[in-house]
């Protein structure tokens, strides 16, 4: 298998142009092993969740805390389906011509591109201003919890740290999804400097033959990635013991006992019933 | 970059006796296998050592292929009759006149008598950049040399570029568009096809490394030309730079049919302009039931160049084109060439 394909310059100097399509395929089978093994896995493990006696304790104790608690802004769900609407068609309009399903995919491509570019900034502002910033993020603060999430996994009870606002495995993916996002969203715009759009005057020779070329390739690498981390999001999202999470991001809401359930109130507090308020 | 060595590299002769035979060699081939018809085309590429196919399938020996035949209403020609024998046969002088003039504009006598329709609507783009072999995005790459600030590119499309800005460079295309034919395809699973000549040829946003719909494995076998546009009132013009053997700068075809004094209804297409030779159906539309006269041309013209973007060197596209068009839609007699 391929991983880079290479042409000829003018010069006859050889020039990287793209990364083989070989790698559609490997991310694909990538993202559907894994879904296949964890769907093994979750059905062999024991993933101990809190206790319901221990739940139910803590809802007596936080009984002031509203019966919804407001999980995602309509501003943020708003950004996470418009969000999902352009990746699928950024990932429709590139990779079914690569798989031989053949139409005018260029326009829509890049049109999808600078919706997502838009929803990407407004994001970056509405997260920086409005929402508590660093709780998607992970860190070396977040080894304890990493250590707890796998002891339970292993079928453990712990009482060391659960998470905060996001699951552990919902920040890793954070992480992932930016780096894949952000690369192909630069490397995006600059290519869109070499086809003909209403925004920029087209000019190819913008790079060297060289930097296009890295260009191309990182733009196919966090494509192809793109491809496996949407398989891994969705099969999540469709998961029985997530659907909680999902219909929060229609909905906005979680119930307090889900909150008090899968969240750590210390580490995401949120306003209560009497008035008081946090970070969403 | 290309180097013609003028000698033909090596590889598997396959010279089928039937279309059965040569799909199982394309089949076994994949990609690496070469259709040949006329050869007028494949040689270039074979000898430039740009492409350099395993096996080349040689169709001239498939009967099937060959021959001019009536088919419903009208003709079935097969896709290896030669265009000599299109120009020469009967029905189409008789019938289907605008295709024996596109048939006879193209190259020269010898070239005729060896070239094929079938190869003449299927053969690859003249654009010097890509036949030179360079990583074009034709050619599977990430750069349109042809449309960069320093290209020479007075050859190239005005309009339907999308990243890649070459031409088709078949006279017979505009023509069998004009008369409504079918182009027969059998696919490589061994289906049959059956496709619009408009939508046999495909632009650069669909398939930027194809001409046509035609994948690996598929073979065009026949074009049929219905009765429907029979003897109707045909106007062809191939604008070039020289007059024998040379391609289209611009070509124009239509077929008209009158009543009385207005256009009842017409079929226009122009190559040498886009990617891809293109029906004018707007066009088409805004003459129906007019006058055919300098008034109905000139705004048919004016909506044919609708969008044209020029390239550095290829501006000129533009007038001849509106002109081409006008001359279609009022024919030449009247009018004058404007600028």
């Amino acid at each position: 298998m391929d991983v880079l394909t290479w042409g000829r310059s003018p010069w006859d100097q050889p020039i990287l142009t793209h990364v083989s399509w070989d790698l559609l395929w490997a991310s694909l089978f990538a993202g559907v092993a894994f879904l296949i093994a964890h769907a093994g896995y979750m059905v062999l493990s024991a993933h101990r969740k809190r206790q319901a006696a221990e739940t139910d304790a803590l809802e007596a104790a936080r009984a002031h805390l509203p019966a919804r608690i407001v999980r995602h802004s309509l501003a943020a769900r708003m950004f996470h389906w418009v969000m999902a609407a352009a990746m699928f068609t950024l990932l429709i309009t590139a990779f079914l011509p690569i798989a031989g399903i053949q139409f005018a995919w260029v326009t829509w491509h890049w049109a999808a591109g600078l919706v997502l570019t838009a929803s990407i900034l407004f994001h970056i502002v509405h997260a920086t201003v409005w929402l508590d910033f660093w709780s998607i993020w992970v860190g070396p603060r977040d080894i304890p919890e990493l250590k707890a999430e796998v002891l339970r996994e292993l079928g453990h009870d712990v009482s060391g740290p659960k998470p905060g606002k996001y699951p552990l495995g919902n920040r890793l993916y954070h992480l992932a999804i930016v780096a894949a996002g952000l690369s192909v969203v630069a490397t995006g715009l600059f290519m869109m400097v070499r086809v003909r759009t209403p925004f920029f005057t087209r000019n190819p020779y913008l790079f060297s033959d060289t930097t296009w070329g890295f260009t191309y390739v990182l733009h196919g690498m966090a494509g192809v990635a793109l491809v496996g981390l949407v398989i891994a999001h969705v099969y999540f999202a469709v998961r029985p013991e997530k659907w909680w999470i999902t219909k929060s991001m229609i909905l906005g809401w979680i119930t307090r006992r889900q909150y008090l359930e899968h969240h750590d109130p210390d580490r995401w507090s949120v306003g209560d019933a009497r008035g008081t308020s946090a970070p969403l | 970059m290309a180097v013609i060595r003028d000698v033909m590299p090596a590889f598997e002769l396959f010279q089928p006796a039937s279309i059965e035979d040569a799909q199982a060699v394309l089949d076994r081939y994949g990609s690496n296998a070469w259709v040949l018809a006329g050869g007028l085309d494949s040689f270039d590429w074979l000898k430039d050592r740009i492409k350099r196919p395993q096996a080349l399938v040689d169709l001239a020996g498939i009967p099937e292929l060959k021959g001019i035949r009536p088919w419903q209403d009208g003709i079935e020609i097969g896709a290896m009759t030669t265009l000599t024998e299109v120009v020469r046969h009967p029905v189409v002088r008789e019938r289907y006149a605008i295709l024996l003039e596109a048939a006879e504009a193209a190259a020269s006598p010898q070239i005729r008598n060896q070239g094929t329709i079938g190869g003449n609507v299927s053969q690859d783009t003249r654009c010097w950049y890509y036949r030179a072999g360079w990583s074009c995005y034709r050619a599977g790459g990430n750069i349109c040399y042809a449309d960069t600030p320093e290209a020479i590119n007075r050859e190239h499309a005005i309009l339907g570029a999308d990243r890649c800005v070459a031409v088709s460079p078949s006279d017979t295309a505009p023509a069998l568009i004009a008369l409504d034919a079918q182009m027969v395809v059998r696919t490589a699973g061994g289906g049959e096809l059956t496709i619009a000549a408009e939508d046999y040829f495909i632009g650069p946003a669909t398939d930027i490394t194809r001409m046509t719909i035609l994948q690996s494995g598929d073979l065009l076998t026949a074009i049929r030309l219905p009765g429907t546009w029979g003897g109707a009132r045909f106007y062809f013009e191939k604008v070039r730079d020289r007059q024998v053997w040379d391609f289209a700068l611009v070509s124009v075809a239509s077929a008209m049919v009158m009543n009385g004094s207005s256009i009842e209804r017409m079929r226009l297409a122009v190559n040498g302009v886009a990617a891809r030779p293109l029906r004018l159906e707007a066009v088409e539309e805004i003459v129906r039931g007019k006058p055919r006269n300098e008034a109905t041309a000139v705004i048919a013209a004016n909506l044919a160049i609708e969008g044209a973007q020029p390239l550095k060197f290829n501006a000129y596209k533009v007038p001849l084109m509106r002109n081409l068009v006008k001359r279609a839609i009022r024919g030449v007699e009247a009018g004058s060439w404007t600028s």
